[in-house]
């Protein structure tokens, strides 16, 4: 070294030397020891042997583990994994079956309601689950604003509630509601609850957080994963397997990768490209569920406040029935499905989704606008809608027909049905400008009228109450800006059809006065249902034979309205015996191998130079 | 030119201290006042975002007017705007940042959550990009032309063009699921499994695993900006002549390099290297995304969906603040690094 002269070749073949000797250091944990890698396939993230951890990739954050707090689906899922309802649905076709309730029974008037509270459930911490309990949370909610965040809406129709004893919950209305037999309100134990002074503030969470469902959460670090031990006291029965865990993924590419690769077991919400995409692929389940959700082009009929005053900016045009019958005639809904959603998904039709066989309604043959342009145009000449010399179709005043359609930006499903709407309608000589907007401004924009057309969707609860509410002149913004519309529509038939189902007791009375409030809707064409997609799920078929499904024909096996899924999962016998041990080992070889082996080239580089350096000075 | 620095400094250091400290003090205000600015414009900013925030923070839950009436007394926002930014100085200056909208917690403390694992990720990411950007650099230049160089230049500028989402998610697949025979060596998501054994060094290697994918797709991304800065500076620094003088004093090649040229050529990347420090705190939103890392970039990112406007306002605050700090620091150095800034 010393020798050399002028730097003629520095080291450059000595870096390269390095670079060699550390890519080798990296790879040689793996050649010599694909066992250890191995390993990291089958870790099954148990911490013992013999012990079922089911891990789920999901792409929300919790909320909040608060559950007057969080409502975001994520949270709710794990509330009803942790905390008992009075009430849940069956996994077989969503009826209402008890749950901590064993049964109830209303009064003639159907204003005082009794459930009788299951006796011998505990709270994780030993102490009982009463009457008291139930009452607690009820009443927390009607008096502690910040309680009623997430669930309010069920108790806004309160008038008391009270438990004369450890085994009743009374509850009183002021007029009757046929959703009180699905009250989706998890109860909290009011030994812990009561201490709570500021619930807004409340984290809850102190782990492992008191409840009473048939998992206890353990273990939380935001934005990272979530844990859940099984409750082998579980009033029903010890789960089958005996832990589950959340897992955040940002992105759901990342999250099918880690399915193939086997760091979870169940990734959910797949675009349609990833469901196809995992077709075939080894040790791969994929499950093709019945959505809940409906996919709906609104069609602004004019909106008004709920003092009737018209507000925001909607097209004249629109306010014709005609107009909007018309449009509903140019869309071809089964092409939407083929191309937007490649085939997951249903065509759309009347409002509730078919997955509630009970509830939903299909146009008969004699009123189904099914997909004509011809019969569209026809539709608007006859209207009075005439083109003008540019071919853009003219109102009555003389102002064109040109429409400011509002889409999720984000989303890829808008971004399509945009554009297929826009080519439909420009055939009609009617022009429409694509609004992507984030998803705040779509609400904003709804609820302050500003829009001719506007995507909307709404996930359908197993009782159909909520989303029929949406289409009432009630659910009109009210002048301060409270109240959440969908459509604007305010129809008296439609109002009358909704309140006489919700008072309605006897069930085949009330499916008939559904059907009949989602015929009305139909007629009044302000929400055009476009499509129900599917729910696209996948699983490792190696380590779960398979999962509950909700319902039980073509249903889902995550974020169920119900445990089941979770509850019930069937482990195989190679995700029983499989042993322990996680992938960090590996790892750890490789890592340690490169850090070694860098700070021996970096320390034998500069003990060189110094000494080069030296002796030459 | 160490020889003449050590003489200046010596001979009038003395008569220099009060001009040295006005100069202290004029970059410190500066920068003072530019955090004072990013705390007014952090809270106007957001409030002319479209929308009513009582609306966001419901989402899509039907609520009553007396539900968001008490939201909005609740955080503040039935009060004029003027109150709302005097409360919201007050609360600044004992260092509360307000509750987020979305999780119902103080964002000092989902910030202070989020800025470890940033600072972990897109600082250990900078060392290596910095170490490596100068190596590159440097030999590049002194052969430029050569195949090093060559190949440094094209390789480092392919990657800082590639999107950095794209090049992460190649990564993922091709070493954290493994592609043919290539089994997935790193995990693909998070930044620690839940099952790792009790005890610091599994916990720690657990975390320097998880790391490796995200850290290598940073520096392949940022680290040819380094490279191309000091490449370029030493290029001009090659053209001077003390460095023929130096050679003519018979010092080696190998020191002229490192002691004469590399240290004046360094200067201008000291300045990029502070400046990149200052975003070190922001976090890389892509590679936080495509990772899951659970960052600061990714928290900011949540935010600006809803929006949620005290948690955007505090990551406006800590980002913006963070530049400004490190912007003052590289301006501090500077004159200490480089004595032409001194004298002028």
């Amino acid at each position: 070294m010393g020798v050399r002269t002028a730097g003629v070749r520095p080291s450059f073949p000595r870096a390269a030397a390095v670079a060699t000797v550390v890519i080798a250091g990296l790879l040689l944990p793996v050649v010599l020891a694909p066992g250890a890698l191995s390993a990291n396939e089958r870790g099954d993230g148990s911490g013992q042997e013999g012990e079922v951890t089911l891990r789920v990739g999901i792409q929300q954050e919790f909320d909040s583990l608060n559950p007057f707090l969080g409502f975001s689906r994520a949270a709710t899922e794990v509330f009803r994994l942790i905390y008992p309802t009075l009430t849940t649905h069956s996994s077989e076709d969503f009826s209402v079956v008890p749950e901590l309730a064993t049964d109830w029974e209303s009064s003639r008037d159907k204003l005082t309601w009794t459930f009788h509270i299951r006796e011998g459930v505990k709270w994780s911490d030993g102490e009982p689950v009463t009457a008291h309990d139930v009452a607690y949370t009820f009443n927390r909610m009607m008096t502690d604003s910040a309680a009623a965040t997430a669930n309010g809406n069920y108790v806004d129709n309160f008038a008391d509630v009270s438990a004369p004893d450890e085994g009743r919950v009374v509850i009183r209305t002021e007029t009757p509601q046929a959703t009180m037999r699905s009250l989706a309100v998890p109860v909290v134990p009011e030994h812990v609850w009561s201490r709570v002074d500021d619930v807004a503030g409340f984290a809850n969470r102190e782990m492992p957080i008191v409840g009473s469902g048939p998992f206890e959460v353990t273990d939380y670090r935001p934005q990272q994963y979530l844990t859940l031990e099984a409750d082998e006291d579980f009033w029903r029965g010890a789960p089958t397997i005996d832990r589950l865990r959340f897992v955040n993924f940002e992105n759901s590419d990342a999250a099918v990768q880690a399915l193939r690769k086997g760091e979870i077991d169940v990734a959910r919400k797949l675009t349609p490209a990833q469901f196809d995409a995992l077709k075939g692929a080894e040790n791969i389940e994929r499950v093709k569920g019945k959505g809940r959700r409906f996919y709906e082009l609104v069609l602004n009929p004019g909106a008004a406040n709920s003092a009737g005053d018209p507000i925001g900016t909607g097209h004249p045009a629109l306010r014709d029935a005609r107009v909007r019958r018309a449009l509903d005639r140019a869309i071809d809904r089964s092409e939407l499905v083929d191309r937007v959603l490649g085939g997951h998904g249903t065509v759309g039709a009347g409002y509730l989704p078919p997955i509630f066989r009970k509830y939903h309604w299909s146009p008969p043959d004699g009123e189904r606008r099914s997909f004509s342009l011809e019969a569209a145009n026809r539709a608007l000449d006859e209207a009075g809608y005439p083109r003008g010399p540019d071919g853009i179709r003219r109102g009555p005043s003389g102002r064109p027909l040109d429409f400011e359609f509002v889409l999720h930006g984000d989303s890829s499903t808008d971004a399509l049905v945009g554009e297929f709407v826009e080519e439909w309608l420009s055939g009609l000589g009617i022009e429409v400008s694509l609004q992507p907007v984030s998803d705040n401004q779509v609400n904003q924009r709804t609820t302050a009228g500003d829009f001719d057309m506007v995507i909307s969707g709404w996930s359908v609860n197993p009782d159909p109450d909520y989303v029929l509410r949406l289409q009432t002149c009630g659910a009109r913004p009210d002048p301060e800006g409270g109240g959440l519309p969908d459509s604007f529509l305010c129809d008296e038939r439609y109002d009358e059809l909704y309140s006489r189902q919700l008072a309605e007791f006897d069930r085949h009375a009330r499916v008939e006065l559904v059907e009949r409030a989602q015929r009305r809707f139909h007629e009044m064409a302000t929400g055009l249902i476009l499509f129900y997609p599917n729910a696209l799920e996948a699983y490792r078929s190696d380590r779960f034979a398979g999962f509950e499904k909700q319902p039980a024909e073509r249903g889902v096996i995550t974020a169920q309205q119900g445990y089941w899924g979770y509850y019930r999962a069937e482990p195989t016998e190679r995700a029983r015996t499989a042993a322990g041990e996680t992938g960090y080992r590996s790892a750890a070889f490789v890592i340690v191998g490169v850090l070694l082996l860098g700070a021996l080239a970096v320390f034998s580089v500069s003990v060189r130079r110094r000494r080069t350096a030296e002796h030459r000075e | 030119m160490t020889e003449t620095r050590d003489r200046d400094d010596v001979r009038r250091a003395p008569a220099r201290a009060p001009r040295i400290l006005g100069f202290v003090a004029l970059k410190l205000g500066g920068g003072a006042l530019s955090l004072l600015l990013v705390v007014v414009l952090g809270f106007f900013l957001f409030r002319v975002l479209p929308g009513d925030p009582a609306r966001t923070m419901t989402r899509s839950a039907p609520v009553s007017a007396e539900q968001l009436a008490a939201l909005r007394d609740r955080f503040g926002l039935d009060q004029p705007l003027y109150v709302q930014f005097r409360d919201f100085l007050g609360k600044l200056v004992r260092g509360d940042l307000g509750t987020s909208y979305t999780y119902n917690r103080p964002v000092a403390e989902l910030i202070g959550e989020r800025i470890g694992p940033t600072v972990l990720l897109v600082g250990t990411a900078t060392v290596l990009a910095v170490l490596l950007g100068l190596w590159m650099g440097t030999r590049a230049a002194w052969r430029h032309g050569g195949s090093a160089d060559r190949w440094f230049t094209s390789v480092g500028l392919t990657l800082w063009s590639v999107p950095t989402f794209w090049l992460g998610l190649l990564l993922l697949m091709a070493f954290g699921v493994g592609v043919g025979p290539l089994p997935g060596l790193f995990p693909v998501a998070g930044m620690s499994s839940p099952d790792v054994p009790a005890g610091a060094l599994p916990r720690v290697l657990d975390v320097a695993h998880h790391l490796v994918l995200p850290c290598v797709t940073l520096v392949a991304v940022i680290h040819a900006q380094f490279m191309m800065v000091m490449r370029s500076s030493l290029l001009e620094e090659m053209g001077e002549e003390y460095l023929t003088t130096a050679r003519a004093k018979g010092l080696r090649e190998d020191l002229v390099r490192r002691r004469h040229a590399i240290p004046n050529a360094l200067l201008p990347t000291v300045t990029l290297i502070f400046l990149h420090l200052g975003l070190v705190v922001s976090g890389a939103i892509t590679v936080e995304t495509v990772f899951s890392w659970p960052g600061l970039g990714l928290l900011t990112y949540e935010a600006l969906r809803v929006p949620d406007l005290p948690l955007l306002q505090g990551t406006f605050i800590v980002l913006a603040g963070s530049v400004i700090v490190m912007n003052v620091l590289a301006e501090l150095l500077y004159r200490v690094l480089d004595p032409r800034v001194r004298a002028s």
